[in-house]
């Protein structure tokens, strides 16, 4: 009997059937080296940056002076912590109307056989590296703009004025202003394209009775669509925000990369992550372990962007 | 009623304006991105020529190509590849298949989604720290492992979407047959989903491809031909970036060149996965 019942678990025992805990543990293991990878950049951030901390405490990050110079080695971040907060800010108050009237355009107003290709072309945008945008800014964007743009509105600015410290720098294309814009342009297709995508969620019945009430176009979509998505938009215009945060090639080319605390639009700036593709290879000792804090501040500040991002985002996907 | 008639007025006056709007910042956008072609293609054509693609690059002033920095993107994207598949492909299947709602997969499932977003720049310094620094050596193959660390997130979030959506009675019947789980999952879901992986893995390769700022910390540069990963390696965007800073035009015109490609190999890898993303689902 009890033979029997040991052949029939044998037999009831799939083969294979040891590798099964084996499986789960790979699988497991892998997820964790993903939060390993995750905590590795904190730490190894933390740890690399610790001596600049250590030496400046908040002056690192309030301190305006950032001076390599090995005499008097001097490193205060608020240059290139403001820096990336105004180009990101600019980028994003530029890109946003237009991608929400691109998305708009898209999903209510496109005649249906232009949809598609818009649609296609706007998400493939969206995929070009971020190194051609820079390229682009740097030998077509500046000297368009130094010309045309930067003089002219220098030129015009009353002396004396508001407009003239607005307007003041060098104008040769580069500095606040001009990587503003190209970051807008960097990150207008993704924002376009994922608008899009979540107002295109909104279920039909919804639309289609704002308009049987005699709403227009502008009134559905400003007072029915947009809030239906509300909490989904926030979560892509912050994830555009994030992709801006931490741009490195598009900015580094055309922002002029100099530290100072940046004192009009079109004057030269630095981003955190434009400092640190500057600066980081030549750097070593007291420097390199600035550049790390400096991205030790750029990865808690867009931790707190992207964590929000996805939390709203999530949470419109489960409503 | 003369209050009405005025409302409706202004009610189709603000559309007037909010359609024009819209239909203006999309002529606005779609012109600014078809300026940035234009001038990719209309430079980078010019660049391009037999020896970009048999000599490595130049000092300025001197006949050059690209080879070296196409074979070491190549090379070191395959690295990254192959790791982030294994990763992203064993993470992906423990969050739709294990983890279930339980408080864990939950937070890998939210860190996953910051880590695909994370600052790029910021994965080349860790793997500095790792990697380079140790070793005293930049080398292609940390240059490898910064890529994959961008792209195994994007495979594990396709990986665990893809999975979620094979129905559960080809769970229940698979192991109804007998079958132990791992032997389910590997015969029969995730060749089930294995259109919508090769669909993650090749966004994700696109992602990579363009990459720069991990690499500059990783791999350097290497002005010359090189199959040695350990050593300093050649990748496109980090030629390109290097080539455009500098005040040669010839440079330049190499540093459009480049870009021209890293767009078409970027565009023909998106449109692929896009087209394998449609195909009907059995």
């Amino acid at each position: 009997m009890s033979t029997d019942l040991n052949a029939a678990r044998r037999r009831s025992t799939p083969r294979g059937f040891a590798f099964e805990p084996i499986f789960e543990a790979l699988c497991f293991s892998a997820a964790i080296a993903l939060l390993i990878a995750l905590g590795g950049v904190l730490v190894s951030l933390a740890i690399g940056g610790w001596p600049a901390f250590a030496k400046f405490g908040l002056n690192f990050i309030t301190g305006v002076t950032w001076d390599p110079n090995p005499e008097h080695e001097v490193y205060g971040a608020a240059g290139p912590i403001v820096g990336t907060l105004i180009t990101s800010t600019l980028a994003l108050a530029i890109s946003l109307p237009i991608a929400g009237g691109v998305a708009f355009f898209l999903v209510e107003l496109c005649p249906p056989f232009l949809r598609r290709p818009i649609g296609t072309a706007v998400e493939l945008l969206a995929g070009i590296p971020s190194i051609v945008y820079g390229m682009w800014g740097l030998f077509v964007f500046a000297p368009f703009f130094a010309t045309h743009v930067e003089m002219p509105l220098m030129a015009a600015a009353p002396a004396g004025s508001i407009w003239e410290t607005v307007f003041s720098g060098i104008p040769n294309g580069s500095g606040i202003l001009a990587a503003s814009i190209i970051l807008a342009i960097m990150i207008l297709p993704f924002m376009a394209a994922t608008l899009r995508e979540l107002l295109a969620t909104v279920p039909v019945q919804v639309r289609e009775s704002a308009y049987g009430l005699g709403a227009t176009t502008a009134e559905v979509v400003m007072k029915v669509t947009l809030p239906y998505i509300r909490r989904g938009a926030i979560g892509a215009v912050m994830l555009g925000l994030g992709r801006a945060l931490g741009e490195t090639m598009a900015v580094t080319f055309i922002i002029g990369n100099s530290h100072g605390f940046p004192k009009g639009l079109f004057d030269s700036g630095s981003t955190i992550a434009s400092t640190i593709a500057n600066e980081f290879n030549e750097a070593s000792g007291l420097q390199s372990a600035s550049l790390i804090a400096l991205g030790l501040v750029l990865f808690v500040i867009t931790f707190i962007v992207l964590a929000l991002a996805r939390l709203l985002l999530r949470n419109q996907a489960k409503a | 009623m003369a209050v009405s008639a005025r409302l409706v007025a202004t009610r189709r006056l603000a559309n007037v304006v909010f359609v024009i709007f819209c239909g203006l910042v999309t002529a606005v956008a779609l012109t600014a991105l078809g300026l940035i072609l234009y001038s990719l293609i209309s430079q980078g054509i010019g660049g391009l020529n037999l020896e970009t693609f048999t000599k490595s690059t130049p000092a300025a002033g001197t006949p050059g190509g690209l080879i070296n920095a196409i074979v070491g993107s190549i090379m070191m994207a395959a690295v990254g590849m192959v790791i982030s598949l294994v990763i992203g492909i064993l993470a992906g299947t423990w969050l739709a298949e294990y983890a279930g709602d339980s408080p864990l997969g939950e937070v890998v499932r939210f860190l996953n989604d910051v880590l695909l977003s994370a600052p790029s720049i910021l994965i080349g310094l860790f793997v500095y720290e790792i990697l380079v620094f140790p070793f005293k050596t930049f080398s292609g193959f940390a240059g490898g492992v910064a890529l994959a660390m961008l792209a195994a997130p994007v495979i594990t979030r396709t990986t665990e979407d893809v999975l979620k959506l094979q129905p559960i009675a080809l769970r229940e019947s698979g192991v109804a047959l007998g079958s132990p789980v791992w032997h389910v999952i590997r015969t029969i879901l995730w060749r089930g989903a294995a259109s919508g992986i090769l669909t993650g893995a090749l966004l994700a390769f696109a992602r990579i491809t363009g990459e720069t700022a991990p690499l500059l910390f990783t791999a350097l540069n290497n002005q010359f031909f090189s199959w040695d990963m350990t050593h300093p390696m050649a990748s496109l965007p980090v030629v390109i970036y290097q080539d455009a800073l500098t005040p040669y035009p010839d440079l330049n015109r190499l540093a459009w060149a480049g870009a021209l490609l890293i767009a078409i190999s970027v565009l023909t890898v998106t449109v692929v996965a896009r087209a394998f993303a449609k195909e009907p689902k059995r």
